[in-house]
């Protein structure tokens, strides 16, 4: 670590924290459906997309209503984007002339754009057409997002209201996330991505010779219009392969600077928008801090874990897979953001990474992504833990646990855990299950250690929604599209469901006045115990499976053992 | 069922308004406002299309400073990195065989730095650290037939320092430096005619594909 290293986290957590109560403030107040400046250029947008899709929008939903609009638009979007790849050859707008993409890849992709993952077996530059990646990929980018803010506010909802059925509307808050929030960001983000050398065309690959007379075809594209979004959304589906690392998708230190920002100011300031909403700010600055908290140590390790001395090479910092603008530091800083948020886009190849540093990325995943986390989800992934504790808590000193004055009882609890341990599950023996069919191992890049790993990363990716992968893995055969794309469903909606469960179940309940028993959820012991539950449950779930990877792993590189 | 018809209509509608309208509208302005930028910051010698400031290209001639090593020979098509594992025997095997090119090409230079032994992420890193670069500057000056100092200065001229005074690391674009050495002195007619292959054999044995 340099000085330079500890300015720009500096930087970067100072701008974060600057950032999230005038963007926390503003997205409530567009959900609590007052007037703000950005109505003015754009309420037109919302009213006409509310008309021409024949929404009401003055009714209320109750929670089983919302989920099933929520449910029947993703499976709109997974059916039209799975037909949009399998036809896109005989569609415009494909220069290069691409051919369909097969149906396992073409439902494993749908699947996972439509969850918010971005999990990609393909290569982008080689395989979707500007037209695919336009209404198909970059659509998704936008509305997948929408819908994990729809949820987060949802179940805001349900903790602020009292004694009624609804928890609002799932097509005005889908609209209203995309039109108000994501789409202005994501526009001036584009252009100030294109500045920097994100490239912003239509133009067909062109043939160069290089100063030593060979070849060479550069890919082009619609990509910095979408890079915009895939971060603004915690998306992380790179327009080309390489992802971030790609020096047309990310091209200077100011395009990284600015992307792992994106990736962490929307959920940042969701727990700014959740403090108002439910009028207890504190408590919301305290999701903030324990975010931050967990954030600065998992980072600070990952770092320490890759300036350490890999004996093999006999190197420490070692820059395979890392872009040499952006060094050790911010290769690392990206990937902690990237797992940690559900975003999953890289600026280098996790594969690479030594060994704990890889680890570290994977079990940023398997908490749950909550640490901001994905755009809505992380909210609400960490309201699950929230839950949890104070449930905890309330067994601890015998008392029936409430929640800023809303009684949690066994319903919940019970939604609470589905939510906590289905992600789990998929993960543990989807892991299992690959690991001993030889089907799953024919994929595998590397050996020894850091095969198992691969495929536990691919797991954790797919059920965490994030999408980032130990790439060595060929993810694009049948096998693991189908699996990887049921993994990215399972993780996404039996999340989703059991949440706007328990908002609806919170929404209908009374609210209890504080008394002298209540348990307070704006004091440090909270945090303490709070943390305490998120490393417990990560912990016990998946040492094993960590020990058999990453741990091991790094144990035989101190020995010096190749595989 | 109203659901799975509102569902269709906002999802054709919304897909106009973020999938067609938006990018188009951000591709005029970026267009107008960046035209170089936002067609992959092109480079031309008279006409002549010799690649992206910003994408790496392959050199392995002794009067060119040498990139980052590429995991897919530096044909973008597709990108991406050799993703060897910590413990690989490929990325140990990968940064000895370079390191041995490496001595040899460039006599009394010593142990190169690992910005030439390990292979970037995109395999398109259009970027050299200055220490990989002076490495080299003997083996250049020699092979031109520049006085040495010459090519220190011209590389000093190319470092590129932190973007704001703190972001990223200090670099060197290696083929707007190469670019400047063949106008000062230009390679000999019969070196530079000397044919080349399209593209060279993947110098690592492990797969790229994937994100």
């Amino acid at each position: 670590m340099n000085i330079f290293d500890i300015l720009q986290f500096t930087l970067f957590v100072g701008v974060l924290t600057l950032l999230t109560p005038p963007l926390g403030r503003f997205i409530a107040r567009i959900f609590e459906g007052q007037r703000t400046w950005i109505h003015r250029p754009f309420s037109w947008l919302e009213r006409l997309t509310y008309r021409v899709s024949g929404i009401d929008e003055k009714k209320d939903m109750d929670w089983k209503q919302y989920a099933l609009a929520l449910l029947a638009f993703n499976f709109i979007g997974l059916a039209v984007l799975f037909f949009l790849q399998m036809i896109q050859s005989g569609l415009p707008l494909n220069p290069q002339g691409f051919a369909g993409v097969s149906w396992h890849s073409a439902f494993n992709t749908a699947a996972s754009f439509v969850t918010n993952t971005n999990w990609q077996g393909y290569a982008g530059e080689t395989t979707m057409s500007y037209l695919t990646q336009m209404i198909g990929l970059a659509f998704q980018n936008f509305v997948s997002a929408a819908v994990g803010i729809a949820v987060a506010i949802a179940l805001a909802r349900g903790i602020a209201r009292k004694s009624t059925q609804g928890i609002g509307n799932f097509w005005v808050d889908l609209t209203r996330s995309t039109i108000y929030i994501l789409l202005p960001m994501a526009f001036l983000l584009a252009l100030v991505l294109v500045s920097q050398g994100v490239v912003q065309n239509f133009s067909p690959y062109l043939e160069a010779v290089t100063l030593e007379g060979a070849k060479q075809i550069l890919p082009f594209g619609p990509a910095a219009s979408q890079v915009s979004i895939k971060f603004l959304g915690t998306n992380g589906g790179g327009f080309f392969n390489a992802n971030s690392a790609h020096p047309f998708e990310n091209p200077t230190a100011l395009s990284n600077f600015l992307q792992m920002l994106a990736i962490f100011i929307i959920p940042a300031a969701l727990t700014y928008t959740f403090g108002i909403m439910t009028n207890a700010r504190k408590h919301g600055w305290l999701i903030y801090g324990v975010m931050m908290m967990l954030f600065v140590v998992l980072t600070g390790a990952s770092l320490a874990s890759e300036y350490s001395q890999n004996p093999i090479v006999g190197q420490s910092g070692v820059m395979e897979g890392k872009e040499t603008r952006f060094g050790i530091f911010n290769s690392i800083l990206f990937s902690t953001v990237t797992t940690s948020a559900s975003c999953g886009g890289v600026n280098a190849m996790h594969s690479s990474l030594s060994p704990l540093s890889g680890g570290i990325a994977i079990f940023n995943m398997m908490l749950g992504e909550i640490v901001f986390g994905g755009v809505g989800a992380g909210l609400y992934g960490m309201l699950l833990f929230v839950l949890l504790t104070i449930f905890l808590a309330g067994l601890m000193v015998g008392r029936t646990p409430e929640y800023l004055g809303k009684k949690i009882e066994g319903r919940e609890m019970m939604m609470v855990v589905l939510a906590i341990l289905a992600p789990c599950a998929t993960i543990l023996l989807g892991t299992a299950l690959s690991s001993v069919l030889p089907v799953g191992l024919t994929s595998l890049a590397n050996k020894g250690p850091h095969g198992f790993s691969e495929i536990l990363y691919a797991f954790t990716s797919a059920a965490a929604n994030n999408g980032s992968a130990f790439a060595g893995l060929n993810a694009n055969t049948p096998y693991y599209n189908v699996m990887l794309g049921l993994a990215v469903l399972f993780g996404r909606f039996l999340i989703i469901v059991p949440i706007l469960a328990v908002a609806g179940s919170l929404a209908n309940k009374k609210i209890s006045p504080p008394s002298s028993g209540t348990f307070e959820v704006d004091t440090s012991l909270f945090a303490v115990l709070l943390i305490g539950v998120i490393l417990i449950v990560g912990a016990l779930t998946f040492l094993p499976a960590l020990s058999l990877g990453p741990i091991v792993e790094h144990v035989l590189m101190l020995n010096g053992r190749t595989f | 069922m109203k659901q799975i018809w509102i569902s269709i209509r906002i999802t054709l509608f919304l897909m106009l308004v973020l999938g067609v309208a938006y990018p188009v509208i951000v591709t005029m302005v970026a267009q107008v406002a960046f035209p170089d930028k936002a067609n992959g910051s092109l480079v031309y010698d008279d006409g002549l299309l010799r690649g992206s400031s910003l994408i790496a290209q392959n050199f392995e001639k002794p009067e060119y400073f040498w990139p980052r090593p590429s995991a897919v020979s530096y044909n973008p098509l597709p990108s991406g990195g050799t993703n060897a594992g910590p413990t690989a025997k490929g990325l140990l095997d990968a940064a000895k065989e370079r390191g041995a090119k490496l001595r040899a090409a460039n006599l009394g230079a010593g142990d190169p730095p690992q910005h030439l032994l390990f292979a970037s992420g995109s395999g398109l890193d259009p970027h050299q650290t200055l220490a990989a670069i002076k490495y080299q500057v003997s083996r250049v000056a020699v092979a031109r037939g520049i006085p040495q100092n010459e090519v220190e200065k011209l590389v000093t001229d190319h470092l590129e320092g932190r973007q704001l005074g703190i972001l990223g690391e200090e670099v060197v674009n290696v083929l707007a430096l190469n670019r400047a050495l063949d106008k000062v002195k230009p390679i000999p007619e019969s070196a530079a005619q000397e044919p080349q292959q399209d593209q060279v054999q993947p110098n690592h044995p492990l797969d790229s594909s994937g994100k």
